[in-house]
């Protein structure tokens, strides 16, 4: 009988080439890492956070601004870089982690959350990011985000919302508008769109914000309220991606328009708006609605006063689906509570079970149960 | 097998009859407690010294209409004063609560073998149910058996009703103690064990405990008393090899093996797992051991269960996931991302039959090539399988150690007659247990996340808190040595070599595959994973009779042992019982061009010892 050891998958015996390759260093490849102790925490600057890593989005897109900011407010939370992870799924947006000087994990389309869930729970220590996009978060990975979310875990998750599939060249995405015309969708969508903070606070986000790629020191601010909130925080971020949906967000993104038709949610301040802030938000009965200060007779005492705490998300919720032309389009702060968070009671029932029954005994382990002797 | 012999009836003296081996099928309806029955006479006779093999057959259905065929729940016993490895190829002992636990088990029963049944079971309504046109209790379609006939419902009836103060429904239920204490006089067990568990189980409600246990003995004084029975039988205990045993399942070795493998390494284990049959066992077991340092995390999905144990793995822990063959299909991916990260990762798949849902609860190997090459591009990862129930424990040691030590997913391939088949395991000592080295990378000078072992080719595993070797790993092709991404053909014809070279490597890791009988010869039995105890005992048979057969056993697959093809060339022809359509044999095939005899059995059931004892006879 013949038979051969070495298969196309043998051992590699006399394959001295790949050996060879494999443990000789070529000399001109680069360093991956910078090779240096960051500085304490209080010392780290913007710089300390920007890796080697050719930013490779294309000209002008919004990812940019927001990397920027990010970068920027790193050094502001006091935390050492090492114990910093971002964690990315698939698209424009989830490039993120490799321009960022922290530890970084690029995964797969969909599924950054349940791997961020893994690290956080394996080192609850470490300041954990999700970066997504609308397709990644709300189309392949809708489901992680809804369960990522509901289980208040202490990570930072930033949705870069483009209303387009980008790094697939022009598709539509989960939250296009109604009827919009793509590559994929030649005579417009018939697919209704999703709101992604309804969706956030539905699932029982402790904090759910929102801010916009331009608006650069709101877009700071959020990020840095993100990181301070031990829970679940989860931001939209209104991306602008200028190659496959140019103008997304003009119609009150736009500097000339945006004091018009923003509304800059502030905890306990009244909800008002416009460059002259001279209008504002109301309830009427069950309804929000916009009200002119100084006309039939409304004052600041008639508006509604943002409250963060709310443990009930009905306004919040209500917030989240204010949108142009009918109404100013809210960002900031919608909401942001207290809640034990996942991994806190996960390591909790671990300490309980110690401190009851002492650290586990692998040696009584396989012990227990019904035991006999043979002799 | 034991030969029963019974002395005449009217003989009120009772026997005590020695005999070597006893196969027993507990058969009723999935609601009537044979499982529960069965494995209390298994943990009985354990404890008592005899060797066992078991094999639980339940259905898919929860509580199918009562009476009804498809759901007729059994659970088989081999016990035995030798040593023995299968749950036995036929029953000689089959209890039958209803007509449709007949008509099921039936065929499997030996000639002359023995039935006790419930008569109370043999209702109108459940014959019809049963399809049979006739009661086979009284039509003497059953001739060939001994059949002894006991109203099982009503005789616990009348025991329980008036002492214990529960509902006619809730007496009945307990009518499974009641057959398990006639089965414990016929076969001279002691009841102490199970009447221990009745009050630790039933302690919160003191009528239930009350009620099991009066069941339990009347069952067995009615045995001892009535003239139905005239003789009974004992098992001495089994001549096995001295030590310290205890009972368990393949489900149940495999979670204490990873718990062992945590502590063995030093690192917390972390298990990522969405509930299918029949994994869901191992998730239950890894819940309890908090204090172990465990963490358990029911995702929502199988896909955040794996990529939830790479996030773990990435940061240090022993990331491991755990489901069955439709959940490694979702889990793929994922499994992708690993090697390409080339972190550790264990995957449990315990086997059931597919494709897609398939039989939930009935074994089968069929993953194997799902396993080996289930993944998008060239994407080797390191397999391995436990044979028997016991050896769970330590190839979850072995899976820990080659993740850590090739930075690479394991799979671990158990099946369902593994999971649930339960057989005595002499505990070890935990210093013989292997050492699993793991180091962590935490010199900044030089680090290169993608810079290789010149051994073992692994790449550092540096893990987020270590201060200066902040780095970014993902699924694109990385850049040798540097892991940045990176495009270059060049480098990626490197890398998808380098891939599989580190996992042709740990070949160097696996033990050498070893023969069982002659080195050289006419037949070589060649299996993997639960196929052990049939193929083994099907060639000690033939050995015994002077047949030119070895066997070897598998439980490294990918990649194979460094002396297999030398083995292989022992001998005139290879034949490799699978419960599959050859995926073994196709590897064998293509790997060494052996003309190896694929025999496949994919009903849902392991081998019988004399399928492969006759399979074998074809070629000698």
């Amino acid at each position: 009988m013949s038979t051969s050891g070495n298969g196309p998958r043998g051992n590699g015996n006399g394959n001295k080439p790949i050996v060879e390759q494999a443990v000789s260093a070529d000399s001109e490849i680069g360093s991956a890492v910078s090779g240096k102790i960051a500085p304490p925490p209080g010392q780290l600057k913007k710089a300390d956070f920007i890796s080697d890593q050719e930013v490779r989005w294309c000209p002008g897109c919004g990812d940019y601004a927001i990397l920027n900011n990010v970068q920027k407010v790193m050094p502001e939370l006091g935390i050492p870089r090492e114990k910093i992870v971002f964690v990315s799924g698939i698209g424009c947006s989830s490039r993120f982690p490799y321009y960022m000087n922290t530890y970084g994990f690029h995964s797969i389309h969909g599924r950054a959350p349940a791997v961020a869930t893994g690290i956080k729970c394996g080192n609850p220590d470490l300041s954990v990011w999700v970066i997504t996009g609308d397709g990644d978060a709300l189309s392949i990975g809708g489901n992680h985000f809804m369960h990522a979310i509901r289980r208040n875990l202490d990570i930072n998750y930033i949705l870069f919302n483009n209303r387009i599939y980008g790094l697939t060249k022009g598709q539509y995405s989960p939250t296009s508008e109604f009827g919009k015309k793509t590559k994929s969708t030649p005579v417009g969508t018939i697919d209704y769109p999703i709101n992604p903070l309804s969706l956030a606070i539905a699932s029982e986000s402790t904090f759910v914000a929102r801010s916009i790629d331009i608006d650069v020191k709101h877009l700071g601010s959020v990020v840095e309220a993100a990181a301070k909130h031990k829970g679940i925080s989860f931001v939209e971020v209104y991306q602008n991606c200028n190659i496959f949906n140019d103008h997304a967000f003009d119609q009150f993104a736009e500097r000339s328009v945006r004091s018009d038709r923003v509304l800059y949610l502030e905890h306990g301040k009244p909800m008002i708006f416009g460059k002259d802030r001279d209008r504002g938000i109301r309830m009427n009965g069950a309804h929000p609605e916009v009200v002119t200060l100084g006309e039939n007779s409304f004052n600041e005492s008639d508006l509604l006063v943002h409250d963060i705490y709310l443990e009930d998300p009905s306004v919040a919720f209500m917030l989240a689906r204010m949108e142009q032309p009918d109404f100013p389009q809210p960002v900031g702060i919608f909401r942001a509570i207290e809640r034990a968070t996942y991994e806190e009671m996960m390591v909790g029932q671990i300490d309980a079970a110690i401190s009851k029954n002492g650290p586990g005994s692998l040696e009584k382990l396989i012990n227990s149960g019904d035991t006999w002797i043979v002799e | 097998m034991s030969t029963v012999i019974e002395t005449p009836a009217e003989q009120i003296e009772k026997n005590l009859q020695e005999v070597e081996a006893v196969t027993i099928r507990f058969a009723g309806d999935s609601g009537d407690g044979m499982q529960l029955t069965g494995t209390q006479f298994t943990n009985t006779s354990a404890v008592v010294g005899n060797d066992i093999s078991t094999l639980p057959d339940f259905p898919a259905e929860i509580r199918a209409p009562a009476g009804s065929l498809p759901g007729v729940s059994g659970f088989q016993l081999n016990f035995s004063s030798q040593d023995i490895k299968t749950p036995g190829d036929q029953p000689s002992v089959l209890v039958a609560m209803n007509p449709a636990a007949l008509k099921v088990n039936l065929p499997d029963l030996e000639d002359g073998g023995t039935i006790i049944v419930n008569t109370d079971g043999f209702t109108k309504e459940n014959l019809k149910y049963a399809n049979y046109a006739a009661n086979p209790l009284d039509d003497g379609s059953l001739a060939g058996y001994r059949v002894h006939k006991l109203p099982i419902t009503t005789l616990n009836m009348n025991a329980l009703k008036g002492n214990v103060e529960l509902s006619r429904k809730e007496i009945d239920r307990s009518k499974n103690f009641f057959a398990l204490g006639v089965l414990y006089w016929l076969y001279d067990r002691p009841m102490e064990n199970t009447l221990n568990w009745i009050s630790a189980k039933f302690g919160k409600n003191p009528e239930l405990a009350k009620a099991n246990e009066i069941a339990l003995k009347t069952g067995y004084n009615f045995a001892d008393t009535t003239e139905v029975f005239t003789t009974h039988f004992t098992i001495k205990k089994a001549k096995i090899a001295p030590g310290k045993y205890r009972k368990i399942t393949g489900n149940e070795a495999t979670a204490l093996g990873f718990v062992a493998a945590s502590q063995l390494a030093g690192r917390p284990l972390f298990y990522g797992s969405y509930p299918i049959t029949p994994a869901s066992d191992i998730l239950h077991e890894l819940a309890r051991h908090k204090s172990f340092g465990v963490k358990t995390f029911q995702a929502e999905d199988e896909i955040a269960a794996v990529c939830s144990a790479i996030g773990a793995s990435f940061v240090g822990q022993i990331g491991l996931t755990g489901t069955s063959g439709p959940g490694v299909a979702l889990k793929q991916e994922a499994i992708g991302l690993a090697v390409m990260t080339e972190l550790p990762l264990v995957i449990i798949n315990v086997q059931r039959g597919g494709p897609s849902t398939g039989l939930p609860t009935k074994t089968e190997q069929a993953d194997l090539f799902q396993a080996v090459w289930g993944r998008n591009g060239e994407c080797p990862a390191i397999v391995v399988a436990p044979a028997t129930p016991a050896d769970c424990f330590h190839m979850a040691i072995e899976a820990v150690r080659l993740a850590f030590k090739y930075m690479s997913p394991v799979f671990y391939l158990s099946d369902g007659y593994l999971a649930n088949g339960a057989e005595p395991w002499a505990i070890p000592e935990i210093a013989d247990l292997p050492k699993i080295e793991v180091t962590f990378a935490n010199d900044p000078a030089n680090f290169m996340p993608y810079a290789r072992d010149p051994e073992t080719f692994a790449r550092p595993y540096a893990i987020p808190g270590t201060p200066g070797l902040e780095h970014r790993i993902g699924g694109i092709e990385k850049q040798h040595i540097t892991g940045n991404v990176n495009y270059d053909p060049e480098n990626h014809h490197l890398m998808v070599k380098l891939r599989q070279e580190k996992i042709d490597r740990a070949a160097n890791d696996v033990p050498l595959v070893e023969v069982f009988g002659a080195p050289k010869g006419k037949v070589l039995v060649l299996g993997w994973g639960s196929t052990y105890g049939s193929i083994s005992t099907a060639v000690e048979k033939l050995q015994s009779e002077g047949k030119s057969v070895s066997s070897a056993h598998l439980r490294y697959l990918n990649p194979f042992p460094r002396n297999l093809a030398e083995v292989l060339g022992g001998f005139e022809t290879v034949i490799v019982p699978e419960m599959n359509l050859g995926q073994l044999a196709t590897m064998i095939r293509a790997k060494y061009l052996v003309d190896a005899v694929a025999f496949s059995k994919v009903k849902g059931r392991p081998f019988q010892i004399r399928e492969i004892v006759r399979k074998v006879e074809e070629y000698l």
